[in-house]
């Protein structure tokens, strides 16, 4: 018979390397460490988030008058789809599990508030569920769907590309159109999502034109794109919500409605050497890498630049931008071949040609699949960031 | 165990009204006097399509459109079908549904505008032949070339359509989508039944079992009981039907139509039995892979739709050989003469390259036009501009 015997003598000594790889995938981190660029982003800190309502007064288009609330991306998410339901009977909202509040409660309390009718469960079918939304979008209503996970996105693929994207011009004069469809989906990386739940697909619908590809990088930039989208947009719209930000992005957002709009670019930093443009959840990782450059080389002044549409995506102040600075870098969580920054990095040499004084360089995943193991390998770093403004300073 | 086998259970019966002499044994099967003046317009627009058909297979072979598909053998479906639906039902379709459009409205010139795709297509001469914009005249969507995508837009906008009717005064509508059981085993048709059911969505899926996909017989599409039998797999009543009896075709309709807008609305699925009596399309010779004497027997007499309706007519004194040969003739100039019309119409303008994309032009489709026209300015030459509306001041 064996007894239970007492944990073993040799893993209890392994003091060092065990408390590394314990606990690696906890929320709360301790680095002891000697890093000063692969640091975890101090979303708690950054000047990416308004973190008081009075820098809300500094932000273009943000309104400042009235009350504001501290939220975070799937409060504000939530803030917005509520707000989209309670102005228009058109609004619907489904999707697989949204009816308790989705696996991200970002549509927490809504059927509660606006019924089954408006609000409801499918069952797990993503091309049903996008093809059943474009019948319905193509009739008047404006539905807002959840595909779970960026992910699983594929099978509602056809209807995306051959149907939404083609809709209105295949109708033609009769102006039937798909432009009430919002496609919501979490996407990115959160450090374990591995294969499956991490993917960012933003190039893949930047391709076949028909749809609008938005992706907000906080709370305050989600409802009003979002709400946009739902209600001003004329075309069908992907909105896609970098999934790590649900809970680590948190901000005073204003309570009243408004919107920003889609299509046009926001210089969130400006600066006159070099011309970073990215999107999403990357744009934290940039302006790190931005100030510890700044720190480091002085007097460099970086321009950092979000997409949030990334198509049809303003190429005009873009192309501004690099003209003063004559360098750019573009950096995106998916992979760097085909990505949103090949057409970037295209459209700046064909128009600024002799602006440049660098290369375009684009620093984004390697081209493999994010393997659970070496997830902060392959997403664009700090340091990956921070080497690349110091090559396309030094070129 | 008490196993579930298919040979255990029977198939489906058809339903039909007309016998093999195409009399009407039980009156009592038709539900409501349809004036006899109904059924003639039936029986003429059956004989429009077909004879429009083979007039447009002749004008392919001579190069005078790139593309056609024949409808014979459907016509009972299509015309019948249509007859039993409402002016506001919604309607989506495969491509071999043009009796649907003729019965709801279409008039030749509609047909060869679009076929001949010129400046009166309101499908702005994008899609391929036969695939026809109807949206605002027979309220039918664009004809799409993916098959079964079109299946999950009819449950949308029956869904669309049981919100309207939820403000009282708004008569219901029911949508209706047409396929053909070689569509029916795309995923599409899986999802949008699914669906349909949940969320109960007033919808008649029609399926118009030909007997042939392309070149794949139905006996190497499914293994199962045909297309009806699915329907119990979703919780949807189903029921079988002769296509090539006209009044089974319309009497199925309308009771499946006063179905769907029970309890609130919900789907119901009707699988019209047929034979594809042409080729696939004028890029198919189906008598690759079928013989002659099983294409005979679906068009003989007795089984031609158009000829058991015929044959119904002239017992009632309605219709004579006279009657019908004038009417043919008459029809075939019809034909010739809007053809030769469409013909001779311009081309969309060339900027329909460009619009309907989005609902407004992107600044870079803007600079893509611009660039477009450089070229044909500079080499006029090479570009039959002026064969479109506007020549070069239309892009």
């Amino acid at each position: 018979m064996t007894l239970c015997r007492p944990f073993p003598r040799s893993l209890r000594s392994i003091d060092g390397l065990a408390a590394q790889f314990r606990r690696a995938y906890a929320t709360q981190v301790s680095t002891a460490s000697t890093r000063r660029l692969n640091v975890p982003i101090d979303f708690g800190a950054t000047a990416l988030l308004h973190h008081h309502r009075s820098s809300l007064a500094t932000a273009p288009e943000i309104p400042s008058d009235g009350p504001s609330s501290r939220l975070n991306l799937c409060q504000s998410v939530n803030s917005a789809l509520r707000t989209a339901l309670s102005s228009s009977e058109k609004v619907l909202c489904f999707g697989e599990d949204v009816a308790f509040g989705g696996v991200f409660r970002c549509t927490l309390g809504l059927q509660e508030e606006f019924g089954k009718e408006r609000v409801f469960n499918t069952p797990l079918t993503e091309q049903g569920i996008v093809g059943v939304a474009i019948g319905a979008a193509a009739e008047g209503m404006k539905p807002v769907v959840e595909i779970q996970f960026a992910d699983y996105v594929f099978p509602a693929f056809d209807q995306i590309v051959n149907e939404a994207c083609k809709f209105r011009y295949r109708e033609g004069t009769s102006g039937g159109n798909a432009g009430g469809l919002v496609i919501r989906t979490p996407c990115g990386g959160v450090g374990h999502g591995a294969l499956y739940h991490t993917q960012s697909p933003e190039a893949l619908f930047c391709h076949v034109p028909g749809v609008r590809v938005v992706m907000p990088r906080s709370p305050s930039q989600a409802k009003g794109l979002l709400l946009s989208a739902i209600m001003d947009c004329q075309d069908p719209v992907i909105f896609m919500e970098p999934k790590i930000l649900y809970r680590a992005a948190v901000e005073e957002v204003p309570d009243q409605a408004f919107t920003l709009p889609l299509g046009k670019a926001e210089i969130v930093k400006p600066g006159n050497d070099l011309t970073i443009v990215s999107y999403g959840r990357p744009l934290y990782t940039c302006l790190a890498a931005i100030e510890a450059a700044e720190k480091d080389l002085s007097g460099l002044r970086v321009e950092l630049i979000d997409l949030r549409t990334i198509y049809p995506w303003d190429r005009q102040t873009i192309l501004d931008s690099v003209k003063r600075t004559g360098r750019a870098i573009v950096v995106h969580e998916s992979m760097v071949n085909f990505g949103v920054g090949a057409e970037i990095a295209a459209t700046i040499q064909e128009h600024s040609f002799f602006s440049m004084k660098a290369p375009t360089k684009r620093i984004a995943g390697w081209t493999t699949h994010t393997g659970l193991a070496y997830e902060k390998y392959i997403l664009p770093d700090v340091t990956r960031i921070y080497d690349g403004i110091l090559k396309s300073m030094e070129y | 165990m008490e196993w579930e086998a298919p040979s255990n259970t029977t198939p489906m019966p058809t339903y039909s009204i007309m016998n093999a002499n195409n009399m009407i044994e039980d009156p009592t099967q038709i539900t409501s006097d349809i004036p006899v003046e109904d059924v003639l317009t039936w029986y003429k627009n059956m004989l429009t399509v077909n004879i429009m058909d083979g007039i447009m297979y002749d004008a392919q072979r001579h190069g005078r459109v790139s593309f056609y598909m024949v409808s014979a053998g459907e016509e009972a479906i299509m015309v019948g079908s249509a007859a039993a639906l409402a002016k506001k039902d919604v309607i989506t379709c495969q491509y071999r549904e043009h009796g649907v459009f003729l019965q709801r409205g279409f008039e030749l010139k509609d047909f060869m505008s679009q076929l001949a795709a010129n400046c009166n297509d309101p499908g702005k001469g994008r899609n391929m032949p036969v695939h026809y914009t109807g949206r605002e005249k027979v309220g039918v969507h664009a004809v799409a070339s993916t098959l079964g995508t079109q299946i999950p837009h009819a449950v949308g906008a029956g869904y669309a359509l049981k919100m309207e009717a939820l403000d009282s005064t708004v008569e219901p509508g029911v949508a209706v989508a047409y396929f053909g059981e070689g569509a029916a085993s795309e995923g599409d048709f899986h999802g949008a039944l699914n669906m349909a059911a949940m969320i109960q969505s007033p919808v008649i899926f029609c399926c118009r079992n030909n007997g042939y996909a392309i070149s794949t017989p139905a006996s190497e599409q499914y293994r199962g009981d045909g297309i009806a039998s699915r329907g119990a797999g979703y919780g949807i009543e189903a029921l079988r039907v002769d296509g090539t009896d006209i009044f089974a075709v319309y009497e199925a309709t309308k009771a499946a139509r006063r179905k769907a807008l029970e309890d609130g609305g919900r789907p119901i699925l009707l699988e019209f039995m047929s034979y594809r009596i042409s080729h696939h399309s004028t890029s198919d010779d189906s008598t690759a892979y079928r013989g002659h004497n099983e294409v005979s027997y679906w068009n003989s007499a007795q089984r031609n739709p158009i000829s058991r309706l015929r044959q119904w007519l002239e017992a009632k004194n309605a219709w004579s050989e006279e009657l019908d040969v004038q009417t043919r003739a008459q029809i075939r100039k019809d034909v010739i003469r809007e053809l030769s019309l469409a013909e001779k119409e311009k081309k969309p303008a060339l900027k329909e390259i460009f619009t309907d994309v989005y609902a407004e032009l992107t600044e870079e489709v803007e600079s893509q036009r611009q660039e477009l026209r450089e070229i044909m300015q500079k080499y006029p030459a090479e570009y039959d501009i002026n064969q479109h509306k506007g020549g070069l001041g239309g892009l």
